[in-house]
């Protein structure tokens, strides 16, 4: 038997891995700013906590920059510490 | 030449009056200090995200300036805690790209009152 005679019952699974990419270096965002939380609310979740590296893409420079402002954006109520069903 | 932004709270149950009071306080302690404001804005009554000090509103309000050094700023936080009126304060020191970023804000803001 040659391989091509091999036949699955159910179509198998090919992982296409999507390329991530770092959204603020695609788009050439060098400051992120604490008062915008309309744009700081697409990095956190819906209970307020930000969103790792992982799933957002970001490069580690602005993650780093990310945390910062949500942070500030949090300590001049602009954004929750802590909530449930935050808005997308 | 350093630049800072401070962005301050006021507590919803002043008069237009008093909140004019208390915004240009903090504008004569900043002139005062040989600092130049270089914008001002008016985000008006917002709502907090959380309540602060059982209040759930606040007027907003915007500073940005340039100083010869942040001596300043300690005077300026001291004035935000003694006043009562002031519910939540923030300073930041802006970076060579918040600046660029703070020009386009501003010319956006205009646009949009245009």
């Amino acid at each position: 038997m040659s391989k091509t005679d091999i036949r699955y019952l159910t179509p198998i699974d090919i992982e296409v891995k999507k390329e991530k990419y770092c959204r603020f270096k695609k788009a050439g965002i060098k400051y992120i700013d604490y008062k915008n939380s309309d744009y700081l609310s697409m990095l956190v979740n819906e209970q307020g906590k930000i969103l790792p590296r992982r799933l957002t893409g970001t490069s580690q420079k602005y993650q780093r920059k990310v945390a910062q402002a949500i942070k500030r954006s949090r300590h001049i109520a602009l954004m929750p510490y802590v909530t449930d069903l935050y808005k997308k | 030449m350093k630049h800072y932004e401070t962005v301050f709270i006021l507590t919803p149950v002043l008069s237009d009056v008093q909140v004019k009071e208390a915004v240009d306080k903090f504008k004569s302690i900043i002139e005062k200090a040989g600092a130049k404001i270089d914008n001002q804005e008016n985000w008006g009554l917002k709502k907090l995200a959380y309540p602060i000090q059982k209040k759930t509103t606040g007027f907003y309000h915007l500073f940005e300036y340039s100083a010869e050094n942040g001596e300043l700023i300690a005077d300026l936080e001291v004035a935000f805690k003694r006043d009562e009126k002031v519910i939540r304060f923030l300073t930041t020191n802006l970076d060579k790209h918040a600046l660029a970023w703070a020009r386009v804000r501003e010319s956006r803001m205009k646009a949009e009152k245009n």
